[in-house]
C-alpha cells in the first residue's frame, strides 16, 4: 500500500469492491474491458440484491473462467450454448436470476441459433455480450464481428468481406425478435460510456426480474493484446473504428422496460 | 394396475412423466416424435416444463442447464439428432450430472431412413461424445421393458451422477402392445447439494467440465474411470433363455433379441440345443457371463440390425474359446426369425 | 485539504494505465521504480491532496484496484 488507510472523519466511501465478486485476480490481459464489465455486473448484482438468487452461465472464450470471479453459482456452457443452458435453468428455476456472459465468437458465430431463439421465445434471461471484434482466447483470429479490412491471425491481409462476409450486427438482429424486451448496444471505453453501460446492465437485469422478456446488453470492447495496441490506444480505437460500424444505442425497449426505474 | 395398449414412444414418455420427470426438452425426429408430442400435452397439463427446442444442439444444452440445478430432466431423439447432441452429452458426462436420453435408432449413415436399426451401438456404448467416458446404455426389447427401464434409468443416473441412455429402435418406438405403466410419483422438490440453486448460506456451486491443469484433468478422468468401474461392477444386466444345456449361443439385444426368442423356440423344436443371451445393458456389457457361457458352446451367433457392432464386444468376451459368427441386416431391414434360424443352422453345420 | 482520496490495492494492479488517462486532476501515474508481485508497475498517486474523489479511476479500472472516498457534502447553510 502506498497510501494511508486512515480515513479522515469528513470523508465518505464512494466506491468499494463489489460484494458479489471474489477477490481472485482475473486472468485478463492488462486493460481488458472484460474486467470493467465484470465489475459492473458485480455492482448491479449487489445493488439489486441478486447474488443469492443468481445462477450465471459461463461461455467459451476469454471469459470462460468468469465463475472464478463471482460469489455466485455458475455453470460452464459449451461454446455458444449459454442461452440454451440458461433456458433450461430458467424454465426449471423461474424464481432464480439467470444471466449469460458471452463474447462475439460465442454469441455471434457458433451460438447464433441459440441466442436468436432464446430472444425470440422471450426467455426470461439476461445476456451480457462483449464485442471486441476478435477471438481473444484462441490467439486473435477473425471474429464474426471483425471489421472490414481488419487484420487478424486468420485474416492476415485484412478481412475481405467478399471472402469472409460482413461483420454481423447482433443487436440489430436480436431487436427484430418479438420476444426481446430490451436490446441495447453500449460501450465500455470511457467514463461516460461505462456509467451508461452500468445503467443498461441494471435495466437488463430488472427486465428479467420484472418478467418483461429477453434482455441483452452488447458492449463494444477492446483487445489490446490481439489488436497489438496499448490499453488506452485500444480504447480510442474501439471508439473510433468500431462505433461507426456498430452504432451505439437502444435497439429495442418495450414500454414497460422504459418505465423501469434504473 | 391393469395393462393398456400402448405405443412404445408414448409408453416411455408417460412412464417418464409418472417417474417424476420435471422437464423435457426435445426436437422432433422420426421415429420418436410421438414421445415429444406426448410430453407436450402431459407436461404442460401437469404444470411441468416442456419446450420444443430449435435443434437437438439446443435441446441437449437445455437439458444440461436444467440438470445442473438438480431437477429430473430428459430428452429423446434418433440417430441424426443424437449426433447433434454429442457435444452436450460429453459436457454432461464431464460435469457428472444425471441425465437420461432415449435414442430410437433409425437407419443410417447420414439421413438414412426412418426404419428400425441398431447401427448407433458403437456411437452410444463407446463414448457418445469426445473425451473418455461411457454412458450407461439400457436396451429394452419390448414396451413393458422400456417402461420399466425409464424408472431404472433415472435411478441409475441420479445414483451415479451419470449419463444414462436407453437404446431403442424404430420398431420399439412405433409398435403397440399391452403393458402396465407405473403409478404416478410425486415430483421431488429436494435438490442435491452439488446443484446450482443460488448460493444461499454456502460457497457457490460450479458445474463445469473445464480443468485447465493437465494433472488436475487427469485426476478428474481417473475418478470418472473409477466411477465407471463401479458401474461395471454393479450394473451389468442381461437375460438368459435356455442356456443351461445349450451348445450354441445366440447373442442379440433389443428388437433382434426379441426375434431371437422365436428363433430359439423354432430351433429347439428342430432339436437344436440353442440358448440366448440378451444384454439389457450394452454398456456395461455382460462380458464375463458370455465368457463363462462360451466354454460350454460349440459356437456363438451374434445377430444385429447393423454391420456387426456388438459383435466386437461379443468376440472380446468369448476370447477365442469358441467360434463367433454374425448375422446382420442393415438400412432399416428387420431380420425375419427364419433368416436367423438359417444362420443358426449354418453355424451348427460348420462347428459340428 | 483534499476533497477526496483513493486507496490502491497495489497487488491487484496490472499497470494498464487506463486510470492515468481519465483522472481529471492528473494525479495518477504508473510507478516509475516499483513492481508488484505479478511484475507490473502499479499505479500510484502523485499528490493525494489534489484528489477530488470523482471515482473516474475506479470506473475505468478493469481490476477493481481503487477504493474511493469523498468529502461529505456540507449542509447548504453557507451562502453561495
Amino acid at each position: 500500500m502506498n497510501t494511508t488507510t486512515q480515513i479522515p472523519e469528513n470523508m465518505e466511501l464512494v466506491y468499494q469492491y463489489p460484494d458479489s465478486m471474489t477477490k481472485t485476480y482475473t486472468h485478463y490481459c492488462p486493460g481488458c474491458v472484460h474486467g470493467i464489465v465484470h465489475r459492473l455486473v458485480g455492482e448491479v448484482l449487489d445493488e439489486l440484491d441478486l447474488r443469492e438468487k443468481s445462477i450465471g452461465v459461463a461461455p467459451v472464450g476469454c471469459s470462460v473462467l468468469i465463475y472464478n470471479y463471482f460469489n455466485v453459482d455458475f455453470v460452464e456452457a459449451a461454446h455458444g450454448r449459454a442461452p440454451a443452458m440458461a433456458t433450461g435453468l430458467k424454465r426449471t428455476n423461474p424464481d432464480k436470476f439467470i444471466f449469460t456472459y458471452q463474447g462475439d465468437g460465442d454469441l455471434a458465430a457458433i451460438g447464433t441459433a441459440e441466442i436468436i431463439h432464446a430472444a425470440n421465445r422471450g426467455e426470461l434471461i439476461s445476456t451480457v455480450f462483449i464485442n471486441n471484434a476478435i477471438y481473444g482466447m484462441t490467439g486473435g483470429q477473425m471474429a464474426p464481428t471483425t471489421l472490414p479490412g481488419m487484420k487478424t491471425t486468420s485474416s492476415p491481409g485484412g478481412r475481405d468481406c467478399k471472402i469472409a462476409g460482413y461483420p454481423i450486427k447482433m443487436s440489430e438482429i436480436l431487436a427484430q425478435t418479438e420476444g426481446a424486451a430490451y436490446i441495447t448496444r453500449e460501450a465500455g471505453t470511457d467514463i461516460r460510456s461505462i456509467r451508461k453501460l452500468k445503467k443498461a446492465i441494471k435495466r437488463a437485469f430488472l427486465t428479467q426480474i420484472e418478467g418483461l422478456g429477453f434482455s441483452c446488453v452488447e458492449v463494444l470492447a477492446n483487445c489490446p493484446t490481439n489488436w497489438n495496441m496499448d490499453p488506452w490506444e485500444s480504447m480510442l480505437w474501439s471508439k473510433e473504428q468500431m462505433t461507426p460500424y456498430f452504432p451505439l444505442g437502444t435497439y429495442k425497449m418495450r414500454e414497460e422496460v422504459k418505465a423501469l426505474k434504473v | 394396475m391393469t395393462k393398456e395398449l400402448l405405443k412404445g414412444n408414448v409408453a416411455f414418455a408417460e412412464a417418464a412423466v409418472r417417474n417424476g420427470l420435471q422437464a423435457y426438452f426435445g426436437y422432433p425426429i422420426t421415429p420418436q416424435s410421438e414421445a415429444l408430442e406426448h410430453f407436450s400435452g402431459r407436461m404442460i397439463e401437469l404444470d411441468r416444463v416442456f419446450l420444443q427446442a430449435e435443434s437437438e444442439v439446443a435441446a441437449i444444452n437445455m437439458v444440461y442447464g436444467a440438470a445442473s440445478s438438480g431437477v429430473r430432466v430428459m430428452t429423446s431423439t434418433s440417430g441424426p439428432g443424437l449426433a447433434l447432441m454429442a457435444e452436450g452429452l460429453s459436457y454432461i458426462a464431464g460435469s457428472e450430472i444425471p441425465v437420461v436420453v432415449v435414442n430410437m435408432m433409425r437407419g443410417g449413415p447420414g439421413l438414412g431412413n426412418i426404419q428400425p436399426s441398431q447401427a448407433d451401438y458403437n456411437f452410444m456404448t463407446k463414448s457418445a461424445g469426445h473425451g473418455n467416458f461411457h454412458p450407461l446404455v439400457l436396451a429394452p426389447a419390448n414396451i413393458q421393458e422400456i417402461i420399466d427401464m425409464v424408472g431404472l434409468a433415472f435411478e441409475l443416473a441420479e445414483k451415479y451422477r451419470t449419463l444414462v441412455m436407453i437404446a431403442g429402435d424404430g420398431s420399439i418406438g412405433q409398435m403397440m402392445e399391452a403393458a402396465e405403466l407405473p403409478p404416478m410419483q410425486e415430483i421431488s422438490t429436494a435438490r442435491p447439494a452439488w446443484a446450482v440453486t443460488g448460493a444461499v448460506g454456502r460457497a457457490p456451486n460450479l458445474i463445469t467440465s473445464l480443468y485447465l491443469g493437465a494433472e488436475k484433468l487427469e485426476k478428474v478422468n481417473i475418478r470418472l474411470q473409477q466411477k465407471l468401474a463401479t458401474i461395471e461392477e454393479n450394473e451389468i444386466r442381461w437375460q438368459e433363455y435356455e442356456t443351461e444345456d445349450a451348445e450354441l449361443l445366440l447373442v442379440a439385444y433389443g428388437t433382434v433379441g426379441r426375434i431371437c426368442i422365436s428363433v430359439l423356440r423354432a430351433a429347439r423344436q428342430q432339436g437344436l440345443k440353442v440358448g440366448l443371451l440378451r444384454p439389457q445393458t450394452l454398456w456395461p456389457f455382460p462380458t464375463a457371463r458370455i465368457n463363462e457361457l462360451a466354454a460350454q458352446m460349440q459356437g456363438v451367433l451374434v445377430a444385429e440390425m447393423s454391420a456387426g457392432q456388438m459383435l466386437v464386444d461379443v468376440e472380446h468376451a468369448v476370447a477365442g474359446k469358441t467360434p463367433v459368427r454374425f448375422y446382420g441386416r442393415m438400412g432399416g431391414v428387420i431380420p425375419m426369425s427364419a433368416e436367423i434360424l438359417e444362420a443358426v443352422k449354418q453355424v451348427q453345420e460348420e462347428v459340428s | 485539504m483534499a476533497k477526496g482520496m483513493v486507496i490502491i490495492d497495489v497487488e491487484r494492479c496490472k499497470g494498464c494505465g487506463l486510470c492515468t488517462h481519465v483522472c481529471p486532476v492528473n494525479i495518477l501515474e504508473l510507478s516509475p521504480d516499483t513492481f508488484n508481485a505479478k511484475g507490473y508497475r502499479p499505479v500510484t498517486v502523485t499528490d493525494m491532496d489534489e484528489c477530488i474523489g470523482c471515482a473516474a479511476c475506479a470506473t475505468i479500472c478493469p481490476d477493481v484496484v481503487f477504493t474511493v472516498y469523498r468529502q461529505r457534502r456540507q449542509r447548504a447553510t453557507a451562502t453561495a
